[in-house]
């Protein structure tokens, strides 16, 4: 074997491994969480479904899906709305000071979400703001936009606008080419936005855990909860729907990602 | 771009001020366009965090807060040994977190650059989609994984490694340390990939056809033109981990505390605003600057390089 064989397959065998440690813990917890035992471990007792049974009469904890979907619709939809606008003048307008403005925008992707969280909790409590879901809304659209701006951006960049100039060209007022060309162009990003977001929004947990007063959302419950021992198989089935749920909605989110990058392919 | 400014109804009320002409310009559409964001963004973030600067600088009696100037928070932020303690623990734990997390992406984000071919775009789906879910989740597995009675401990005790469990894997700061670079491994793959799928292939064949070994090439050309992706990777891990809660909570037990935790205290139970601001903002300081010597050592490293 030549050796830029043996480090081609060394490099793909690293690869393969790191992928699975990046999987492991997250493909861990389904696994207990059908264990029939009142403590994770290894070797497997037996399969059972009570884990998950006991959560269907769980009052507290459908409550607090209840407010986890409040939350997370919500923070979809406007971090959505305000991701168009932002990555609208981020692609289609040039002007000066735009990097400072994108900065500010995306700054929450890169800052402990502790200083946001502290920073809003104490602002919120100094205008006399009662803690509630909406905050946690609040909280929660700051950290979701960048998220949006960057899955916009490249839907923006995917087609022509030209196609916008020949709408309003042909005579449709600015809001009949937002609603007749843009919208749909970029349908594809709305809805990998919107689902990216609420995936953020569903599995986020610190500022859910500052600005959540007396309503918690699912990760805010899950802690709750990590405190009593015998609750931890309840936690770890609670755990695998969330796990799930995330796969899913990201897996649909790339899915549409990729069908804006045909469309994008269909460009003159 | 062409404005369509003919097509606009031109006789619309008010439309000679020079406001609204501003308006029509291009700086001004997209000023407006961006408008909606920048201002949520410059009321619930920056403004908040002007008011936690401002926080610092005062000082709490019970429960009514002093607004006149003082440093007594920074003196106990930086001089009380736990504060400074955790500090410097925060700042260990997230450079490592960081190097650690960015070596051990690096060859995945070459992979995929150079060797992906067409699906390129699913690897980085398969690589990032861990990182979407479950933050709280992840950490919670590594608690089942590295306990007492956790799983590695069990499958050691049962392939015979050792005799009986070791204490030594959860509740301390390589505890957090693991945690945190699995947590932050799927996001530093991402600045890494753009920066080598920018890289100018010819030079690299400029190279061979010159003579140059693959280490040479390695050394030579792509790690130093990747530079801006290894530093963008960096901090995208260091600056957030410093400041992280719920992985020294979970995993960090008493030795592995960080910085967070004490914020927290300050804005909770303890609840001194001033001082929990003082260390919030020593803490953003601190890490900025750590941030600046590693982008100096780095442009540093890449001149000897050459």
């Amino acid at each position: 074997m030549r050796p830029g064989a043996l480090s081609r397959r060394l490099l793909a065998a690293y690869v393969i491994v790191y992928v699975a440690i990046l999987y492991f813990p997250v493909l861990l917890l389904p696994v207990f969480s059908f264990n029939d035992s009142a403590t994770p471990k290894l070797p497997l007792v037996g399969f059972t479904t009570k884990w998950y049974a006991s959560l269907a009469g769980n009052e507290a904890m459908h409550g607090a899906a209840w407010n986890s979907l409040i939350v997370g619709v919500s923070a979809a939809l406007l971090s959505t709305v305000l991701g168009i606008c932002a990555a609208r003048a981020m692609t289609r307008h040039r002007f000066r000071g735009m990097a400072a403005a994108s900065s500010v925008i995306m700054a929450p992707l890169i800052l402990p979400e502790i200083i946001i969280a502290i920073s809003l909790l104490v602002v919120l409590l100094g205008l006399g703001v009662q803690l509630s879901l909406l905050t946690v809304i609040l909280g929660h659209l700051l950290i979701c936009v960048p998220y949006s701006v960057t899955v916009l951006v490249s839907g923006f960049e995917g087609f022509d606008p030209s196609m916008e100039e020949a709408s309003r060209d042909l005579g449709e007022t600015g809001f009949g080419t937002l609603r007749r060309v843009t919208l749909p162009m970029l349908a594809p990003s709305i809805v990998s936005s919107l689902l990216v977001t609420f995936t953020i929004s569903l599995d986020e947990f610190i500022l859910a855990f500052f600005l959540s007063g007396t309503e918690p959302t699912l990760p805010v419950y899950i802690w709750g909860q990590l405190r009593f021992a015998a609750k931890l198989p309840n936690v770890l089935a609670l755990g695998s729907i969330l796990i799930a749920a995330s796969l899913l909605m990201l897996t649909a989110a790339e899915l549409f990602r990729r069908r804006a990058e045909r469309k994008m392919e269909l460009r003159p | 771009m062409p404005t369509s400014a003919p097509t606009m109804p031109a006789a619309r009320a008010g439309s000679r001020t020079p406001g609204s002409r501003w308006l029509q310009t291009e700086a001004g559409k997209g000023w407006v366009t961006i408008s909606p964001p920048l201002i949520y963004a410059l009321l619930l973030l920056i403004g908040p965090i002007i008011v936690i600067v401002a926080n610092s600088f005062w000082s709490q009696d019970y429960l009514t807060i002093d607004r006149s100037f003082t440093l007594e928070n920074y003196k106990a932020a930086l001089t009380e040994p736990i504060y400074r303690d955790l500090l410097f623990r925060s700042l260990f734990v997230s450079v490592t977190v960081a190097f650690v997390t960015v070596i051990l992406a690096y060859p995945v984000a070459w992979f995929v650059s150079f060797r992906g071919g067409r699906y390129k775009g699913l690897w980085l789906f398969i690589i990032t989609v861990p990182f979407w879910s479950g933050y709280l989740l992840r950490i919670l597995s590594w608690k089942v994984i590295l306990g007492y009675k956790g799983v590695l401990n069990e499958t050691l005790l049962y392939l015979g490694v050792i005799a009986e469990p070791l204490s030594s894997l959860i509740y301390n700061v390589n505890a957090a340390i693991i945690t945190l670079a699995h947590s932050w491994a799927a996001f530093a793959i991402l600045p890494l990939f753009v920066s080598l799928e920018k890289l100018d292939r010819s030079l690299l064949e400029a190279a061979a056809d010159l003579g140059d070994g693959p280490v040479r090439r390695f050394l030579r050309i792509t790690l130093p033109l990747t530079a801006p992706g290894i530093i963008a990777a960096l901090m995208i891990v260091m600056i957030p981990t410093v400041g992280d809660y719920v992985t020294p909570k979970l995993v960090g037990g008493k030795d592995g505390v960080m910085i967070a935790n004490a914020i927290q205290v300050q804005f909770g139970k303890a609840s001194n605003w001033p001082l929990g601001a003082a260390l919030a903002v020593s803490t953003m300081v601190i890490v900025t600057m750590v941030a600046g010597a590693i982008v100096l050592l780095i442009a540093g490293l890449k001149r000897l390089v050459k």
